[in-house]
């Protein structure tokens, strides 16, 4: 085989690299000690324009056929540096990258055992680059059609900005209607607009729009493909309620007889009917039957809906339907859970009556919630003399959550202003950590609470008790916490305590990454592509992430994640195809044996069986390259382009230059 | 089941009822216990207070002859016994330099001790994990139906939490699901992992005896015959003092104070004598009188007025 000329470029990534690994001293020793190398070099970012001049330079002037650049995770720049080459007339496939940073310097501080770890690392990607063979992208068409999990605020933006610019989106939402936890909400932090008057014209919009198929009461059940092609199958709920028939006139809620708590969408706090709307502005306008609280489905009687409907819309016998759809690309906004403060039992949530979480009293303060938007106790009708809000329920807290959720300060913050605008004779006492108020305008609400007079009282919250220790205390509850400003033990009797919870990821978001095959972190949030450069895309191509369930978010945040997504989406569906990695499966049809073993192994179901010649053969357009039948085939005569036998020997060979064979076998 | 075990001094003086109770009922769970040979006390919670070094060696030499009479599992039924066991054990394996000066006190006798060696349990956790609720109410002869307790687990078994706990930290309920076994009403009791004040009585009395009063208070306004608890000092102060905080608060409190093994012993048919009942100084005799033969009746339904809001569930413990 003829020598390669290789060229080895090791960047210093500043100091991330070059502080704990010798970078001249990898590339001199690249240059002497492996014959294929031509040219090795080690510059300071070769990410920067001037570095990949370099290599550009390089390839011309020396005419290398291979390169190397060892620096950061290919996850990274690998695209960058494959520019580089095919700007210089190189075979992007030609290039292979050794990750001297995420695998080397970042892991350790021994800077001998870095820099010998560097060289292995480099001396691997040469020897392997010399195998390689140039490969052409694949290009794939991306399906316009786009799916949107989730109908909270960000997956409603998400939807309209792209159903607005002409594209198909099919919205699926779990619950009845759309409008997610801010459909909950009273007023919004720190402008106080009314949360539904701000929501409800655009969940209308979204419900009518031509571009969007809206599916409530649905549910993602698998996802197959790739971008630009996923193909994926929803569960529609049974509703009991035929659309085409049903007006929205809500008799047959209001003719229902059975009510029970409401434990979603008004928070536990009230109730609501079995055959039912979330809320008077719920989109889609059509109820639903709880099946598994209805008289009807439990006893076979009662049928009031169905007798008191105008329109014969009630279809008890109705069943759960799939729907198959195909999408170019997905975005996840799937929100958020309610940290569930019964699992602080000192906080006495669920002990004590009077203790609210902060969603009970989002429903309680809201003019549509179950008290009309009254303060009161859990007797309601009791008004208040004094409440206690609780920051950092479940944040902030390594028992729990160890990060801040973020919202809970300004809503905390609102709570007390809603307080002192309802019931101006009661005291309202905040307990926090620290006030985390940065935003636009939010730090100047706080200032406003400051002058209303509510009592700030910086210290964590021990207990809430009802053990009275004197008679200033009988009756009530008692928050205990160590005021940290002037150092001492508070005991503050109140008649209302609101426990400000945290925000968490939604309880089945692991299942969801598993169905979606994409990651979340230790705790259930969607892992972005990069926290800083891209917390919009995933690992995975063709899926994207909007709202809180990539990490606690207040509702600017996440209308401008919900657009965002859009917008990398509407990029994708504009420009029509995507080059796909030419990274795929081959039978060598002179020597298949016909065993068909691989046939069954492929995920993807790329690979045809032909009984006339009995081979089997890869369909290049289905294949994902996963490598499942190039590791099944008895015969080994199944490679994976770009990971072939030669190719990962080589490289495996090479990382174990100074391992003699015998300390290898032993 | 094997363990080591280590008694430590208030098992043989005031808190005899405890050892006498814990025998007893360990026996019937055929738990077989191998005392410490030759343990010294453990310096309480004064030694550590006043000088690390000696104090953990003091402590260590325990560990040093429960490992060497190869108890893996060490159980201590004090609860200052086992926090002071369990922290030298800690400590020691956490600091490397700690860990050659005790080896070097201990050496001076004859002993070593390698941390993480000799696991030091209380006597609530053995109970309530390795025998377990099943098997408790499987031997429950008389059940202590309708006796209204205050299960109270002071501040040195639940804290700290670094350690490792096997109960919650700030609202423990081991001791609460075992005395619902045992066929008792387990009474609110928000002041149960509150601290009855420990030597405090030595130091400063007014501040000790309002550290009892709120918890004899808190027992006594939830309406509880007696409290039970786990730990000698808590028994001690809240049984011993009693009289002084009727006497300092002008308060007529009359709640014994038992140990929760006296009263697993009670549900299992054990006499009174046997489980050491009676050497309380408040006495348990008329408290006792509640326990009925037949299970208290179901709690009424509240009726709930028509405005009322929804409350939220607690999970049946």
């Amino acid at each position: 085989m003829s020598k390669e000329k290789v060229g080895v470029y090791v960047c210093h990534c500043g100091t991330n690299i070059a502080g704990t690994v010798d970078v001249s001293d990898v590339a001199t020793w690249a240059g002497e000690n492996n014959d294929n190398v031509a040219v090795a070099r080690d510059y300071k970012f070769m990410c920067s324009s001037l570095g990949q001049e370099l290599i550009e330079e390089d390839i011309k002037e020396q005419g290398l056929t291979r390169v190397v650049v060892a620096a950061c995770s290919p996850h990274m720049h690998e695209k960058t540096f494959r520019g580089a080459c095919e700007r210089a007339g190189l075979n992007s496939y030609l290039f292979e990258m050794a990750n001297i940073r995420e695998h080397d310097s970042w892991a350790t501080t021994n800077k001998e055992a870095a820099t010998q770890k560097a060289k292995a690392l480099v001396n691997a990607a040469v020897d392997r680059v010399v195998q390689q063979s140039p490969l052409e992208p694949i290009p794939v068409d991306i399906n316009p059609n786009t799916l949107i999990v989730g109908g909270g605020i960000a997956g409603i933006t998400a939807a309209l900005e792209l159903a607005d610019a002409g594209n198909h989106v099919i919205l699926v939402e779990r619950e009845p209607s759309i409008g997610g936890h801010m459909a909950q909400l009273d007023k919004t932090f720190p402008t106080l607009d009314c949360s539904a008057c701000i929501l409800t014209p655009k969940m209308f919009d979204a419900g009518n729009h031509d571009n969007i198929t809206l599916l409530s009461y649905s549910e993602v059940e698998s996802v197959d493909g790739y971008i630009g092609n996923f193909t994926v199958n929803i569960r529609k709920k049974a509703k009991s309620v035929d659309e085409e028939l049903c007006t929205g006139c809500g008799i047959c809620e209001e003719k229902c007889p059975i009510r029970v708590v409401d434990d979603v969408f008004e928070a536990g706090l009230g109730y609501r009917k079995v055959c039912y709307r979330p809320f008077p502005q719920a989109v889609p306008k059509f109820p639903v039957i709880d099946r598994e609280n209805c008289t009807y489905f439990r006893t076979g009687k009662c049928r009031l809906c169905e007798t008191s409907c105008p329109t014969n819309a009630i279809k008890f016998d109705q069943e759960d339907e799939t729907l198959q759809l195909t999408v170019g690309n997905i975005i996840l906004a799937t929100g958020y859970d309610l940290f569930d403060a019964r699992r602080i039992p000192q906080y006495g949530f669920g002990r004590y009556e009077n203790i609210f979480s902060s969603l009970e009293f989002e429903r309680m303060v809201n003019a549509a919630g179950p008290t009309s938007g009254k303060i009161v106790l859990r007797d309601g009708v009791t008004t208040p003399e004094s409440v206690a809000i609780v920051h950092c329920v479940g944040s902030r807290d390594k028992n729990y959550n160890e990060y801040c959720s973020k919202v809970c300060c300004m809503y905390s913050l609102k709570f007390a202003h809603l307080v002192h605008e309802r019931l101006p004779d009661a005291e309202c006492y905040n307990f926090y950590i620290d006030m985390r108020t940065p935003g636009k305008g939010y730090e100047e609400f706080y200032h406003r609470l400051l002058e209303e007079g509510t009592h700030f009282i910086r210290g964590r919250v021990a207990n809430v008790t009802d053990a009275a220790l004197n008679d200033n205390e009988v009756n009530k509850l008692i928050v205990q916490a160590e005021d940290t400003l002037i150092g001492t033990q508070r005991r503050i009797p109140v008649d209302m305590v609101i426990l400000s919870s945290g925000v968490e990821s939604r309880h089945d978001a692991k299942e969801v990454t598993q169905l979606f095959k994409m990651g979340c972190d230790f705790d259930g949030f969607f892992i972005e592509r990069h926290p800083k450069l891209d917390p919009i895309a995933t690992m995975t191509e063709g899926i994207f992430i909007a709202g809180a369930c990539q990490g606690p978010k207040d509702i600017p945040d996440s209308v401008a994640q919900g657009a965002a997504a859009a917008a990398r989406v509407a990029g994708l569906i504009q420009r029509g195809t995507v080059m796909m990695e030419p990274v795929r499966a081959h039978i060598d049809q002179e020597k298949c044996s016909g065993c068909r073993i691989c046939n069954n192994m492929c995920p993807y179901n790329a690979i045809v069986f032909h009984e006339d010649r009995n081979v089997s053969e890869v369909v290049t357009a289905l294949c994902q390259g996963c490598g499942t039948c190039v590791a099944a085939c008895p015969s080994g005569i199944i490679s994976g382009a770009h990971f072939t036998n030669d190719q990962v020997f080589s490289e495996i060979e090479g990382i174990l230059w100074d391992v003699s064979p015998e300390k290898v076998l032993a | 089941m094997k363990y080591g075990f280590y008694p430590g001094c208030s098992l043989e003086k005031n808190a005899y009822a405890y050892n006498q109770s814990t025998m007893a009922v360990t026996k019937a769970f055929d738990i077989e216990f191998v005392e410490v040979e030759d343990w010294n006390c453990c310096g309480a919670t004064e030694y550590i207070a006043i000088d690390l070094l000696p104090a953990y060696a003091l402590i260590s030499r325990n560990l040093a002859i429960a490992a060497k009479q190869q108890s893996e599992q060490l159980v201590a039924a004090c609860s200052a016994c086992f926090l002071n066991l369990k922290k030298a054990d800690h400590y020691m394996g956490e600091s490397h330099k700690l860990n050659e000066k005790i080896n070097k006190a201990l050496a001076a006798g004859g002993f070593n001790y390698e941390p993480g060696s000799v696991k030091v349990r209380h006597l609530l956790d053995i109970i309530y994990n390795d025998v377990g609720i099943e098997a408790i109410q499987e031997k429950i002869i008389k059940p202590l139906y309708q006796l209204k307790v205050a299960p109270y687990y002071g501040c040195l078994v639940p804290r700290p939490a670094k350690m490792g706990s096997f109960d919650s930290n700030e609202y423990p309920t081991s001791m609460d699901e075992i005395m619902r076994a045992l066929g008792a009403t387990v009474v609110d009791f928000p002041l149960k992992a509150a601290c009855c004040g420990g030597h405090m009585t030595q130091i400063s009395e007014d501040v000790a005896l309002d550290m009892m009063r709120r918890i004899l208070k808190n027992a006594t306004d939830n309406r509880a015959d007696l409290i039970v608890t786990l730990c000698p000092m808590c028994q001690f102060n809240l049984d011993a003092y009693q009289e002084s905080v009727n006497k300092k608060f002008g308060t007529k409190y009359n709640l014994p104070i038992l140990y929760f093994t006296q009263m697993i012993g009670l549900a299992l048919g054990m006499s009174e004598q046997e489980l050491g009942i009676g050497k309380e100084l408040v006495s348990a005799k008329a408290a006792l009188t509640n326990i009925s033969e037949e299970p208290p009746p179901k709690p009424k339904r509240v009726r709930r007025s028509k405005e009322a809001l929804p409350l939220p569930v607690l999970e049946e413990v």
